[in-house]
């Protein structure tokens, strides 16, 4: 994919694609944010509108720019194929690279690190998060909302599980499970969820050694940082690959990283790695549909007299897979779910942490909360973790994977 | 008959004219400067925005290369807000001579234009988007120039200095007794009214009309060939530097990245008359193919819209009959009617480009005082007109950062050019025009990707309730300027700019039903 060296011919198809705005406004009146706050002036400005008042590796005037939550929405409705949110993600980073990122975003970009120092003093940090005095100091030193959904360390990590764990003898077709940072460090039980459900469909499941997607590095604009995440991350996978063996994930977001966003918006096309891995990496829900299809999965599933809202992710609607997590919830029977209408929660991963950002991201999720307030669920299911513990943080609402459903249904809990 | 007196009246509103304007009103002069349109409505408006370095011109025409060095320094000097300092490459496509470039090096010397060579590999850095496939690369001081921005820059310049700025007063004749000319009668091309001007003396700035206005003072066969050359605008900067190519100077061999957009151009050929100059789609084809020379991929790029403008060649009369355009000399000369006609307080000025506008000002007026017997020095190297006081050179960005400070209070009006609505009530207030292309050329109003599809129909209810415009006169203004971008749009509607169209068709017949808004006799 590159012409000659250094070159990034996807990123500049992606600059190139502005070509394409006709001015429509259909992602000015899509854009969650905007349509919130005049403090962005929303996709169209921000993107094809203004990347032509920029120079490529000149710092963009706009410090605006940096109020796009980076959802893709806009990505995603344009009729005209403008890739909007990776224009704006190629801005933002520009701006950063000139202005500088805060401590707050470095650390708030680097969840392995708060992870691996959180984890062993998980009651001390727990605590922490808890106590309204600190978070207040914290909000005050480093800008991250005394009131901001941060989760709440497990104490233990899933490798560390998936390590002492035994695969049930007559296990069939290899599969590799990326399980990201989230899972590791705060929900491990997702993850020993998931190899359940799937050793459960006759699945040898494998878990690499992983680190962070980079995707947080990106979103805050420290791209040379991002890379070396996914170069390091797609390092470990692409053996997997290379054999042929799919790679599962649960968390949306980070497998849009792998499976599109390294390439389009870090301009990474030419990582070799990454080309076999991007080929073969699967949404956990999108794997297990294919699956159904192809007549792998067992569809013996137990009644489960509740009722639960799901909400998909920007990120999870970003794959341009539909909603497989629909299809799947309704093989359970007597599970009644309603499916929520509004776009975004306003999280998009560490946006809606910041203390100048929070009251624009529930102002946001605002719609959302509303209508899972009034379905009274037994829990929200959603795909991705920090629109869980968002939507947790909103509504009172227990947040759940879709996998947690199944795996239950599948009589494993 | 109303009268206006001053001591010279400068013909034509072009570069040319706004210069002779403020280098004469500058020196102390009572200026008159008249146009029968817009200034920089015609060749100056139209052309690519290149502030050449001499680089064109080393090898065929070194003197108009020299005046090109010593003016481009000159000029970024004195209206540093007019220029982007982009600089300029050179380079040899797989299509050209690589010897060419040692040409090209000896003539740069021997100019003293500042060129280096560099590696090709940090041309590709420099410009990611240029032919690959490039053999030798050479750097060099080009820069881009708004032409608006510079013309009107110098024409208020010399308002201030006392200068009375007439545009869309067309000359209908020059007034000569005996063996002088000593002013015109002109016509208010809004109005209908006429007015004589007295005056003690005439530049005829007119350019490629140069001959149409000599000959009303009776003088025939003034020598400007006029040199048709179409440039195409693309939506976005496909480059940041300006790319030549090093080769002797051919149709389709200049990038010129201009504010948003990147301009190819251009071709040249012979016109017959300054006032037909049609754009052909072999021309925009030519033009396309040469883009995807220098820049492959090209033709997928999208194209904004096609223009022409006419080149007033200098031809010298002991040349006899010139075939190529291009062979005819790119300096400038001054045509004194008194040694060549006889008739005394009239000057032509003949050839020129807009690089050396300053230059081609200063030996006018300079030839004028010297008829006149006046000691008044040039003072224009040295001053700056209005907008270039502060000395910081124009950043395409500047919009964009001007625009944050105003985002939650102001309503945008050009989304693609960043207008927001103060602004474009400043300019139809300051220009008094009731004419939504006098704007756009003040402002770039609707020069954008949608050509006017979304500010235009916000423009005129604006220019309606600023401008006392009834709406007969709104919509007959609507009317102009749709029918002016539709001309620059359609030969080249193909991919995305088709779809644009497609749409603001829609926006405006569709939904606004443009066609039978009441617009009286006024509509087209």
């Amino acid at each position: 994919m590159t012409a000659h060296d250094g070159h990034d011919v996807l990123g500049d198809l992606m600059r190139a694609s502005l070509d394409h705005c006709v001015k429509c406004t259909i992602c000015e009146t899509f854009c969650p944010v905007s349509n919130v706050t005049p403090l962005f002036p929303g996709p169209k400005y921000a993107g094809p509108q203004a990347e032509r008042f920029r120079i490529d590796d000149e710092p963009s005037p706009d410090a605006s720019l940096d109020y796009c939550s980076g959802c893709g929405i806009c990505t995603q409705v344009c009729p005209q194929g403008v890739h909007i949110a990776e224009i704006n993600t190629r801005a933002r980073a520009q701006l950063k690279a000139t202005q500088g990122v805060r401590l707050r975003d470095r650390i708030l970009a680097r969840p392995t690190l708060a992870g691996r120092l959180g984890t062993p003093v998980a009651p001390i940090a727990n605590w922490s998060l808890g106590n309204r005095l600190l978070r207040l100091a914290a909000e005050k030193t480093l800008g991250i909302h005394h009131r901001a959904p941060m989760p709440r360390f497990a104490g233990r990590t899933f490798q560390r599980w998936a390590r002492r764990h035994s695969a049930p003898a007559a296990a069939g077709r290899r599969v590799a499970f990326f399980h990201g940072c989230g899972t590791n460090y705060y929900e491990p039980r997702l993850g020993e969820m998931t190899v359940g459900l799937l050793e459960h469909n006759g699945l040898a499941v494998e878990v690499p050694k992983q680190d962070c997607c980079g995707l947080p590095l990106q979103s805050n604009g420290l791209f040379d940082d991002a890379r070396g995440y996914v170069h390091r991350l797609a390092a470990r996978l692409a053996p997997y690959a290379r054999e042929g063996v799919d790679i599962v994930a649960t968390s949306t977001s980070c497998s849009l990283m792998l499976k599109r966003e390294a390439l389009e918006i870090l301009g990474m096309s030419d990582d070799p790695d990454l080309q076999v891995v991007s080929e073969r990496v699967f949404d956990i829900c999108e794997y297990l549909l294919a699956m159904r299809e192809r007549g792998e999965l067992k569809l013996d599933f137990q009644p489960l007299p509740e009722t639960v809202t799901y909400h998909a992710p920007c990120q999870q609607q970003g794959h341009g897979i539909g909603k497989p997590a629909l299809d799947l919830l309704a093989l359970i029977p007597e599970l009644r779910t309603i499916e929520t209408g509004a776009s975004c929660c306003g999280v998009a991963g560490t946006y809606g942490l910041k203390r100048e950002k929070y009251d624009i991201a529930m102002k946001v999720g605002d719609g959302l909360f509303a209508e899972i307030a009034a379905a009274a669920p037994d829990r929200a299911v959603c795909d991705s973790e920090t629109c869980r513990w968002q939507i947790e943080h909103a509504t009172g609402v227990r947040a759940v994977h879709p996998v947690e459903v199944l795996h239950r249904a599948s009589g494993l809990a | 008959m109303p009268t206006l007196q001053a001591e010279l009246l400068v013909i034509g509103g072009g570069a040319t004219g706004a210069g002779v304007a403020w280098d004469a009103a500058l020196r102390g002069f009572d200026v008159v400067l008249v146009d029968r349109a817009d200034l920089a409505e015609g060749t100056s408006g139209r052309f690519h925005g290149l502030l050449h370095s001499g680089g064109r011109y080393v090898v065929k025409d070194p003197v108009a290369a020299k005046e090109c060095v010593a003016e481009n320094a000159i000029l970024r000097r004195v209206i540093p807000d007019c220029i982007e300092d982009t600089g300029g490459l050179f380079v040899t496509t797989p299509d050209d001579d690589p010897a060419y470039g040692d040409r090209f090096l000896a003539g740069c010397r021997a100019c003293s234009l500042p060129a280096e060579e560099i590696d090709v590999a940090e041309a590709l850095r420099r410009e990611p988007r240029l032919n690959p496939g490039i053999r030798r690369a050479f750097l060099v001081p080009d820069a881009s120039i708004d032409a608006w921005k510079t013309v009107w820059s110098l024409a208020r310049g010399a308002s201030a200095h006392g200068a009375r700025i007439l545009p869309y007063h067309r000359v209908i004749d020059l007034h000569r007794e005996e063996d002088a000319v000593t002013g015109a009668r002109v016509r208010n091309e809004h109005t209908g009214e006429e007015l004589d001007i007295e005056a003690g003396f005439t530049i005829n700035a007119s350019g490629a009309w140069a001959a149409q206005i000599a000959h009303m003072a009776g003088i025939e066969g003034v020598g400007v060939i006029p040199g048709k050359g179409i440039m195409i605008a693309m939506n976005h900067r496909l480059v940041n530097t300006v790319i030549n190519r090093c080769t002797m100077p051919a149709d389709g061999d200049i990038l010129v990245p201009i504010r948003t957009v990147s301009v190819i151009g251009t071709t040249d050929s012979r016109s017959a008359d300054p006032d037909e100059i049609p754009v052909t789609q072999a021309e925009v084809d030519q033009m396309l193919d040469d883009g995807e020379r220098l820049v492959p991929g090209f033709r997928e790029a999208r194209a904004l819209r096609v223009w022409a403008g006419v080149r007033p060649l200098f031809q010298d009369e002991k040349a006899g009959a010139v075939a190529d355009t291009r062979d005819v000399s790119r300096t400038h000369a001054v045509v004194d009617h008194r040694e060549r006609d006889g008739v005394a307080g009239l000057l032509t000025m003949s050839g020129g480009k807009l690089t050396t506008l300053r230059l081609m000002a200063q030996d006018i007026v300079d030839a004028m005082c010297a008829q006149l017997g006046a000691e008044r020095p040039c003072r224009t190297h040295a001053e700056r007109p209005p907008g270039n006081e502060d000395g910081e050179p124009y950043s395409l960005g500047s919009r964009l950062r001007r625009r944050e400070a105003t985002l939650q209070d102001e309503q945008l009006i050009c989304e693609c050019e960043l207008i927001g609505r103060s602004r474009l009530e400043q300019a139809m207030r300051r220009r008094g025009t009731t004419d939504l292309d006098d704007i756009r050329r003040s402002m770039r109003l609707g020069m954008g990707p949608c050509q006017g599809g979304f500010c235009i129909y916000r423009a005129t209810g604006i220019l309606h309730g600023v401008g006392r415009l009834d709406g007969a006169e709104a919509s007959a203004s609507l009317h102009g300027f749709l029918e002016e971008r539709w001309k620059g749009v359609w030969p080249i509607l193909y991919g995305d700019q088709l779809r644009q169209a497609r749409l603001d068709d829609w926006i405006f017949q569709g939904l606004l039903d443009v066609e039978h808004l009441p617009d009286g006799e006024l509509a087209a």
